[in-house]
């Protein structure tokens, strides 16, 4: 019998079409003449390339981290075609020149690229396979000073700002992936904020992978200056395939004296089929730093797809009462795992940190939380709370907590509380004897559990997250 | 209204109910009443349609229609209402987001359009005076971090706000206080109309003292053994079930 958990939680992926489009794509593999040839194609400076080599030498001597608690084949690296673009015969003068097959697929994935229909104030980058291939309301946004742009753009038109803060949160070296990234990584976000600008919209990337066999290798790079404040959200599908893709993103943020930046992310790549098969390897690196006093960055996450997820958006608590928050909700069903958290470094004084963690694991999803609190010896007054919530639907999944603190002054305070719970046929048949359904049921717990991730999303992600999150759980019951 | 004959149930593959036959008319209120394990919950579970009990025979037949052939959300809308013996807590959801819900499932089911949150907070108002509540208790996440009294009180609240036409209340009065105890019984008398009907599941005549019953049956190793008025109650409280039980042993 199928209880009706179960038969709720099987829903279809409504992003897993392919777009049919003409790709420029480099042979599978890497070296350094892959390498060479991706920095050619982007007619990067010199010490680009530079970096690039230096970082793709540091990987060679690395190996891949199995510290995650999260299990599949060994990859290839030799087997993934690194650099894949739409073709384009010239460079883009407007949006008016974007390919109509691209924009098509961008207005089915819900995301239009065109300006006139002002999606809520939002301004996009769309980042297709490796290349973005348009970012809207550009100019209107450069009348405040703010630069948002592709970052191959921001490597041409800005060398200075991309040369003085690339790496200087995520170092070339920093892990296997990080490195692998700077090696290869192929376009990504630019955002720059001047002094005491606040960002007059929402702004927003939308990643997608389309073409087969590649990985996304993208890079994001948000600088905002003293006093200045900007929200930015990202969200990203792939098509349904059976073989598995890797996306290696680093995301680096820098905020200065007073400045703000809240980064949401609404992750939807392609989980895989119900027996784990394809999907997407989500292993992202993605660390803020509160370089100036009273900064303050916000991480808020709400994970639902990939076949595996790795990634720990953090934030070095530098200047002195900077503030570091992260909020996350992370769904695994079916076969997917999730090994996510946050790592939040308090070097400055009367620094305060706050972690919000819902985990949702349903079918037979693994889901771990793994978390860091690191109190350094100048890091008087520090404080942090942590809050890590599990529910899990089902008899199959797991759920798994790992928060490493590590305290090195005594006036320093961390506090952490913790909670599993079950989503049971007792909670689903109360709602139902007052007259809701299954489905209604599920999702009005489930948003219950995550009541606390949510309310810092923007408004409309808000509501987009809360549908997302039903979606995902579709016949996960059981 | 409710006409079960000869309803047979088990759980996990064991028999429950034994042939439970009832009769209750508009209007009226039964008290179930019987020792611990005797069958009084899993009836009151069965009605509301709880998936862990397996109905294996009888029928149960709800203002002429098959109540066991009925999703639990279908009976709920139909104006089936069990306050549970042990209320769930739902972490996040706010009990006006859920009341709301709720009522509005009742009357999209009944074709009526939904009510807006201002129109909801007025009717709230005034089924709030019933439980002797403040509105603060609204923004308070349904049942959690509620004391056993408050969890019972707020399942009159419900039940005043949802008007079932009948009304199952399994072991309400368990763990109340005296003063929660009165409030209970208030809620449920003044909801107490000609066309709706109660069954009032309880081990102790207390309840009975504020909520007088037409009818008492006494159930006991799955089977009535005996039915009566509400002097009927008053023994029980003088004999035990001992008695009782012992004789429907004998028969057995």
């Amino acid at each position: 019998m199928t209880s009706p958990v179960e038969s709720y939680v099987q829903q279809d992926y409504k992003y897993g079409f392919v777009t049919d489009i003409e790709a420029d794509t480099v042979p599978r593999g890497l070296n350094e003449d892959t390498i060479r040839l991706i920095s050619a194609k982007k007619q990067e400076p010199a010490f680009l390339l530079e970096w690039r080599l230096a970082a793709y030498r540091r990987w060679l001597a690395m190996t891949e981290p199995h510290w995650p608690n999260v299990q599949y084949p060994p990859i290839d690296y030799q087997d993934i075609i690194y650099y894949s673009a739409p073709k384009q015969v010239k460079p883009l003068g407007s949006l008016d020149e974007v390919d109509p097959e691209l924009l098509a697929t961008y207005e089915k994935l819900g995301i239009s690229l065109s300006e006139q229909k002002r999606l809520s104030g939002v301004a996009v980058d769309a980042i297709f396979d490796s290349v973005s291939v348009a970012t809207t309301f550009r100019e209107k946004l450069a009348e405040s000073g703010v630069i948002f742009c592709s970052f191959s753009d921001a490597v041409k038109d800005h060398p200075e700002l991309v040369k003085k803060y690339l790496g200087s949160v995520v170092p070339a070296g920093d892990n296997f992936f990080a490195a692998l990234n700077a090696a290869v990584f192929t376009d990504g976000s630019f955002v720059y904020i001047p002094k005491g600008v606040t960002c007059p919209m929402e702004l927003s990337t939308y990643f997608r992978i389309n073409a087969a066999d590649t990985g996304q290798f993208e890079r994001t790079l948000i600088v905002a200056e003293a006093g200045a404040t900007v929200s930015y959200l990202e969200g990203c599908t792939a098509p349904k395939r059976d073989t598995n893709q890797l996306h290696a993103a680093v995301v680096e943020l820098v905020a200065l004296e007073g400045a703000t930046i809240k980064y949401s992310t609404v992750q939807n790549w392609y989980a895989g089929d119900s027996e784990g098969k394809g999907g997407i390897y989500n292993f992202v690196t993605k660390r803020g730093k509160c370089a100036g006093a009273r900064s303050r960055i916000t991480w808020t996450q709400v994970e639902t797809g990939s076949s595996i997820t790795w990634k720990y958006p953090s934030v070095i608590l530098q200047g002195d009462d900077s503030i570091g928050e992260f909020y996350s909700v992370a769904v695994v069903n079916n076969r997917q795992q999730a090994d996510t958290g946050t790592k939040m470094i308090h070097v400055g004084r009367n620094t305060k940190s706050t972690i919000i963690s819902k985990g949702i694991s349903a079918g037979r999803g693994q889901n771990s939380y793994r978390g860091l609190v690191k109190m350094l010896p100048k890091a008087v007054g520090a404080r942090n709370y942590t809050q890590c919530d599990s529910m899990l639907i089902g008899n199959a999944c797991g759920a798994h907590t790992f928060p490493y603190i590590d305290v090195q002054h005594p006036s320093a305070s961390v506090e952490h509380e913790a909670s599993t719970s079950k989503i049971g046929e007792d909670q689903i048949f109360y709602c139902k004897q007052r007259g809701l359904d299954t489905e209604d049921a599920i999702s009005m717990i489930v948003n219950g559990f995550c009541k606390d991730v949510f309310q810092n999303l923007p408004m409309e992600f808000a509501v987009e997250a809360q549908k997302l999150l039903g979606i995902s759980l579709e016949g996960s019951v059981g | 209204m409710l006409d079960i004959k000869n309803l047979t149930a088990t759980a996990g593959g064991t028999e429950i109910l034994r042939g439970i036959t009832l009769t209750v008319n508009a209007g009226e209120v039964h008290a179930i009443m019987g020792p611990n394990g005797s069958g009084k919950s899993t009836l009151a579970q069965v009605l509301a349609g709880h998936p862990s009990y397996e109905v294996t025979g009888g029928s149960v037949t709800y203002k002429g229609q098959d109540l066991l052939d009925m999703e639990p959300e279908a009976r709920a809308q139909a104006g089936v209402f069990l306050a549970f013996q042990y209320p769930v807590e739902i972490p996040g959801v706010t009990n006006a987001y859920f009341l709301r819900a709720a009522y509005n499932a009742k009357r999209t089911a009944q074709g009526l359009e939904e009510l807006d949150p201002m129109d909801f907070l007025d009717l709230l108002e005034e089924k709030l005076k019933l439980v002797e509540w403040g509105p603060e208790i609204m923004s308070r996440a349904v049942n959690a971090g509620f004391s056993g009294g408050e969890k019972k009180r707020n399942e009159i609240l419900q039940m005043a706000v949802l008007e079932p036409s009948l009304a199952i209340l399994d072991e309400t009065d368990s763990g109340l206080d005296i003063d929660a105890l009165k409030i209970v019984a208030n809620g449920v008398n003044a909801l107490r109309r000609p066309d709706s009907a109660t069954l009032l599941v309880t081990h102790y005549q207390r309840l009975l003292n504020h909520i007088v019953p037409d009818r008492v049956h006494v159930l006991a190793g799955g089977r009535i053994v005996r039915s009566g008025g509400k002097e009927l109650a008053l023994e029980l409280e003088e004999r035990g079930y001992e008695w009782l039980t012992d004789a429907a042993g004998a028969v057995a």
